[in-house]
């Protein structure tokens, strides 16, 4: 037999796809494999993301924030690194990667247009055309994304199927990449996906965690207690959990969006929580947990957090979850709005609603005794994107 | 009626197989399947519809929100397909998650005592289908793998090995969905896939002429989608025109 099962985390992750892209999933395999350790590229992308990127962010100490809540909170500050998100670490490094590969155009979803934006800005920097696929309901609370990544000359196409969000947005992007498989990369932005891409984005994104790692020492000479960051699909979370899974004296939050409920009508769940109320199912290629009625029919999700708004989550997190090294749990719209408030105005920093999730699990949490005395908080991206849509929320 | 009865019959009568695809519960689906086989459609191949078809077009996947819609889910499924009588080899197509939620062996336990022989799983490649195909294997059921322009090598002299029923060969990169020109790609892949089981030809086939062409060039049978699909979608004359396009198909097939 010379078919063989790859890429999963326990019983979790694989490669759920059609056919036609079976040559494509393993040819990404077989290039991520040669290119990954290959010194011109590592070189070629640190130079990216030390220059076009920003990197490395700061490890910011949040004085007034950890005054408040009686523990020493640190932000990792993803909200500055070029375009505003964690996203443009792994869109630099796959399109750098495609590069390599000799493929000659990008295509992406998005859900909030930040990864739509960061595939934009490696595409253009990079000159490889990039068509991004985005839910219609997603292009009106996302306007300025949208402009953006225009604007960098990338082809926005609104997807209508379905619940036009990022579910469908990655639907469609599939469904281009089966049709023109054989020069275009797709460049999926979160954990999720087939094999080898939850691996691929994880260790892209890992340059946060080992940044957090190295500037804490630093700062207190000892790891921290719990780390906590929002989890949509989950880059940002395993990238800043990733090089700390080994020390298992750190508690890592996966914060999931608790949207405006716990419960689920019909068609639809008011959250995002696939980790923490999911049941396990094959969504996009993966095996892992998501958000189903009892057929096994997709639900659609909901957060006032685009960028969390999805029904699955990355297969390594559903397995991290399982064997209980990281603890997933959740935050409500409302709580996540009130974090956005008290973080802009107790900091000076306007965070993402999807980071501002995070944010409110420290104040859910703090109180307990459950995050320790040193915790650090992945702020994912900053809120600029966000305006709008808390102004209709009459926070401000 | 298992598949290779039927291929077997066919061959004896030198005539290449209609396959006709629908998706159950998008209009009056048992008057649509007896219309196909009125009109010479020799297997039914009747889709599970999924909240997220990702190897479906769009025609395919308005056809799967009417359904869906219309309340369509896998109890009502098998009981319609139970109620069917008829003497063709009833296939199902439909997504893993389905399949994975209702838990493998009862799936296919429900296809066998409807009547179902054959499943089709357009995101299940063969790399994930073990346990799948040691159910079907059971069961007496084909778990019917697709083969597509771009497999090849040590994968496709597996899926050659592993296919039973007939072997679905897609016919051009891309998603379901009627197209003019499916010619090239089509005749390369046929001649490129060697092999004693019968082959059939599926993606944007829609008119006599195409299959006909299609059967000259070596395959045992077409399948035909999208284009039924638009009969339904239209609501006019739906079982007249469906067994019409049937027809059509059918007579350029022997
Ligand atoms: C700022 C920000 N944080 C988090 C996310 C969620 O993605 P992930 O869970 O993959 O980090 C997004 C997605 O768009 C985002 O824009």
């Amino acid at each position: 037999m010379n078919i063989k099962q790859k890429g999963k985390f326990g019983r979790f992750g694989g490669q759920f796809v059609p056919e036609v892209l079976m040559p494509a999933v393993k040819e990404l395999e077989q290039g991520y494999k040669q290119f990954r350790d290959d010194p011109e590229f590592k070189q070629e992308l640190d130079y990216y993301l030390k220059d076009f990127a920003g990197r490395p962010t700061p490890l910011y100490h949040a004085r007034r924030l950890s005054e408040k809540y009686g523990i020493t909170v640190y932000l990792k500050r993803e909200d500055l690194v070029h375009g505003g998100a964690h996203k443009l670490n792994n869109t630099l490094g796959q399109a750098l990667l495609a590069k390599y590969m000799g493929k000659c155009r990008l295509i992406a979803e998005t859900g909030a247009g930040q990864h739509g934006t960061a595939t934009a800005m490696a595409g253009a920097n990079l000159g490889i055309p990039t068509e991004v696929y985005m839910g219609a309901k997603d292009i009106r609370r996302q306007r300025m994304n949208v402009y953006r990544m225009e604007l960098m000359g990338t082809k926005v196409i609104p997807v209508t199927s379905g619940s036009q969000t990022l579910k469908d947005a990655i639907n469609e992007a599939l469904r281009d990449w089966v049709s023109n498989v054989e020069d275009t990369h797709y460049l999926i932005g979160s954990v999720v996906g087939p094999h080898p891409y939850p691996t691929i984005v994880r260790d892209f994104q890992s340059v946060i965690g080992n940044e957090v790692k190295h500037q804490i020492m630093e700062k207190e000479g000892r790891l921290p207690d719990s780390i906590i960051a929002c989890t949509g699909g989950g880059s940002n979370a395993i990238g800043t959990f990733y090089p700390f899974i080994p020390d298992t004296e750190v508690k890592l939050f996966a914060v999931e969006a608790g949207g405006s409920g716990m419960e689920s009508t019909d068609k639809a769940a008011l959250h995002s929580a696939s980790l923490c109320v999911g049941e396990e199912g094959v969504l996009h290629g993966a095996r892992t947990r998501i958000l189903q009625d009892p057929y096994g029919q997709i639900l659609e999700s909901h957060s006032i957090a685009a960028g969390l708004d999805y029904s699955g989550v990355g297969p390594e997190l559903t397995y991290l979850a399982e064997t209980g090294r990281i603890k997933p749990a959740n935050t409500s719209d409302d709580e996540a709005l009130a974090a956005f408030d008290e973080l802009s105005r107790m900091e000076g920093i306007i965070p993402a609603l999807e980071s501002s999730h995070a944010l409110a699990y420290l104040a859910k949490a703090a109180g307990s005794g459950e995050l320790g005395e040193i915790v650090v908080i992945n702020l994912s991206g900053r809120g600029d994107k966000d305006l709008e849509t808390v102004l209709e929320k009459g926070v401000m | 009626m298992r598949i290779s009865d039927k291929f077997d019959e066919l061959k004896t009568k030198n005539e290449g197989a209609l396959i006709a695809y629908v998706c159950a519960g998008d209009g009056d689906t048992t008057r649509i399947v007896h219309a196909l086989i009125n009109g010479g459609a020799d297997i039914v191949e009747l889709g599970l519809p999924f909240s997220d078809p990702i190897a479906d077009g769009p025609t395919i996947q308005a056809s799967i929100e009417r359904a869906l819609d219309a309340g369509m889910n896998p109890d009502r499924y098998f009981e319609m397909v139970k109620g069917l009588d008829v003497d063709v080899p009833l296939v199902v197509m439909t997504y893993y998650n389905l399949i994975f939620k209702r838990g493998l062996e009862r799936f296919v336990k429900d296809c066998k005592d409807s009547g179902i022989t054959g499943v089709i799983v357009p995101d299940l490649p063969p790399e994930e289908s073990g346990e799948l195909g040691r159910y079907c294997e059971g069961n007496g059921v084909d778990l019917i793998f697709l083969i597509a322009p771009t497999t090849t090598g040590d994968r496709l002299e597996d899926i050659l090995e592993r296919g039973t029923g007939f072997l679905y060969l897609v016919s051009r990169l891309g998603v379901t969905g009627a197209r003019a020109d499916i010619a090239g790609s089509t005749k390369e892949v046929l001649d490129r896939v060697k092999t004693d089981k019968p082959k059939a030809v599926g993606f944007g086939i829609s008119s006599g002429a195409q299959a006909a062409e299609i059967i000259k060039s070596g395959a045992q049978g077409v399948i035909v989608g999208s284009a039924f699909v638009d009969i339904i979608a239209s609501g006019q004359d739906v079982a007249g025109r469906l067994k019409a396009l049937a027809l059509e198909i059918k007579s350029s097939l022997g």
